[in-house]
């Protein structure tokens, strides 16, 4: 299966004695795209980067990159590089040498190296640091270290293995934007594996959700928060407000629920198990619900909550209500336009159907 | 009254450990015959001491058998270390106990053993026995002071060589050995100093061919101790101290 895709797999599988890591895994990344793999911790996705870097083999499955198959080439002969998630900079190493290290392995001249290394510190952000140890660096400037030594290769494939875990979370925030921007700038298809949903919606074309070594949906960061395919990616990706209750009808892709409280309300159908009379699970987003006072429209769906307590956080806000049984957060606006909360006073939370999702349910 | 009693203490302490070299070396200079009387400033013993023939031939033979037998440790003991560190296979665990029973073991039982070993096998006492006995009390030290390295090493880092297109052999040679030359040289250097003075273990595997400088020293005391033997001491010393500082030196310089 050759195709134009900078790298593309099908049906990998990696076993470990009764365990399966990486279940059946295809996937197709064009070139110049930001990939990620989102999940949480022990769902895979080290395995499956592992076996693109050519540290692991599959049990079945192919590896392509730029059409040719990979899965018998030997982790230095693989156009691929990797950045590791505690960077891996050689501690007996200047930067300089760290940098030149991948084309001192391919012969370049000692001049050309010196060149090249000092171009790509430039591109980074680091100029002139070349005879540095990287142990007397911050974090973020080894973080820029361990991509410039990838990048100056110019593999076809860059890997990048959490890269970002371990740095403090305003410095997280900056490497966000800024690994984006080097992407963009060199061109290069990265495939970056994360735990954390924001740094994958932030940089990414394209998100594969892992879950149980499989993926559940791959799309665009906007599509996974918009059409969330199952219940796990719609509670992974961004935060949800879960709520079981009954089918009782559904006409034109809508879904009338009853909730446990006895309450009517709607939402987009989201998979095919949801049928008339059997129970069902409603996702919808403490952003997308509103304060009933302040919006009448006859298509929304309405709930009654107690206040249990209000959450202040800047623009995230949010007001934590319960409603049978079930907590209920809502986002609180900063404009003026929430309602002064009473502890256990009653509020009415509406929401455009379109805006939430309905599961059948037991189908974790 | 508090302050004075630590320092006394620290110096106490420091007297026990460096007054018998002191006196070592100050007699070492002492033109007296009898060695305990202070006689004035005088080279006669080092001079005593080149003139004996001996006595310069068994410190050659003693300097090359500690290099020597150094060197072979390191490199057996590193290949083990790297060995016990990377793989796990069935018994490994007993193998690294069995490193510290040679360890612990009395270093009379290892001299009888070997003893016996090489009458069995029918090997000529001499430099080869000396070689092959002071190599086994060496190992385990070699390989523990490598494995304590390897502990702390980033497993990543043969990984990101190989990432970056260095074959094995490559990253062994450009980052393996490196990051463990601090415990290698440490290693070597602790094998040179106990081969060096190693006196049970070579009286029982040494022969009439090749003799060594502690047994030299040893069976001149015997018949009465030589201001010779001062003069030696201190060169000893002086060379110790000497290596000491080279390693040092080159361990920083490896660091930065």
């Amino acid at each position: 299966m050759a195709t134009q895709s900078d790298l593309s797999c099908n049906g990998l599988v990696r076993r470990f004695g009764a365990h399966t890591a990486v279940n059946n895994i295809s996937l197709d990344v064009p070139a110049g795209t930001f990939f990620s793999i989102l999940g949480p911790s022990g769902c895979g996705k080290t395995t499956l980067l592992r076996l693109l870097a050519g540290f692991d083999r599959p049990n079945q499955g192919d590896i392509y990159i730029r059409g040719e198959r990979m899965n018998d080439v030997p982790p230095n002969h693989r156009p691929v590089n990797m950045v590791f998630q505690h960077l891996a900079l050689f501690p007996t190493m200047s930067v300089g040498d760290n940098i030149g290290y991948g084309l001192k392995r391919r012969k370049v001249p000692a001049a050309e190296r010196r060149k090249l290394t000092a171009e790509v510190l430039e591109q980074v952000g680091l100029p002139g640091l070349e005879n540095r140890n990287p142990m007397e660096l911050s974090g973020g400037q080894r973080q820029r270290v361990a991509l410039a030594r990838c990048l100056v290769l110019k593999p076809t494939l860059l890997l990048l293995d959490e890269p970002l875990g371990a740095l403090d979370l305003k410095l997280r925030e900056q490497m966000k934007v800024e690994l984006k921007h080097l992407q963009k700038q060199f061109g290069t298809t990265f495939v970056y594996i994360t735990h954390d949903q924001s740094e994958a919606m932030v940089m990414s074309d394209q998100v594969a959700v892992m879950k149980d070594g499989r993926f559940d949906q791959v799309a665009p960061p906007e599509e996974l928060y918009r059409e969330p395919a199952t219940p796990f990616v719609a509670g992974f990706v961004g935060d949800n407000n879960r709520l079981g209750g009954e089918v009782v009808s559904l006409e034109d892709n809508l879904a009338q629920i009853r909730l446990d409280s006895g309450e009517l309300v709607r939402g987009r159908v989201a998979s095919n198990e949801v049928r008339p009379g059997e129970r069902a699970e409603l996702y919808v987003r403490p952003e997308s619900l509103v304060f009933a006072g302040s919006v009448q429209n006859n298509d929304y769906s309405v709930m009654q909550a107690s206040v249990k307590t209000t959450l202040f956080d800047g623009a995230n806000s949010r007001v934590e209500a319960e409603n049978s049984g079930s907590l209920v957060y809502a986002r609180l606006p900063q404009d003026g336009s929430a309602p002064a909360l009473a502890l256990n006073s009653s509020i009415k939370l509406s929401w455009d159907p379109r805006f939430a999702r309905v599961f059948g349910a037991d189908r974790s | 009254m508090s302050r004075w009693l630590p320092r006394t203490y620290l110096t106490l302490v420091y007297l026990l450990l460096y007054v018998p070299i002191a006196v070592l070396v100050v007699f070492s200079f002492n033109d007296s015959r009898t060695g305990y009387e202070w006689g004035g400033l005088s080279f006669r013993w080092y001079e005593a001491l080149f003139n004996n023939r001996a006595m310069v031939q068994a410190m050659w033979n003693s300097l090359w058998l500690a290099l020597s037998a150094a060197t072979v440790s390191t490199l057996i003991g590193a290949l083990t270390a790297l060995a016990l560190h990377r793989y796990r296979f069935r018994g490994k665990q007993v193998l690294n106990g069995m490193l510290f029973i040679v360890m612990m073991s009395p270093e009379i039982v290892l001299a009888i053993s070997l003893l016996g070993l090489f009458l069995m096998v029918g090997l000529q006492l001499g430099y080869v026995s000396l070689l092959l006995a002071h190599v086994t009390f060496c190992l385990p030290f070699v390989v523990i002071t490598v494995m304590a390295r390897l502990s702390g090493f980033d497993e990543r880092l043969p990984e990101a060589a190989r990432d970056l297109g260095a074959s094995d052999f490559t990253m062994t040679r450009t980052v393996l050995i490196p990051v463990i030359m601090p415990a290698l040289l440490a290693g070597w250097l602790l094998g040179f100093t106990l081969s060096l003075d190693d006196v049970v273990v070579s009286t029982f595997v040494s022969g009439p061919s090749y003799e060594i400088l502690p047994l030299r020293i040893y069976s001149m005391v015997r018949v009465g101790l030589k201001p010779e033997v001062n003069a030696l001491g201190t060169l000893l010393l002086v060379f110790s101290l000497v290596m000491l500082m080279l390693s040092q030196w080159i361990l920083l310089r490896s660091k930065r």
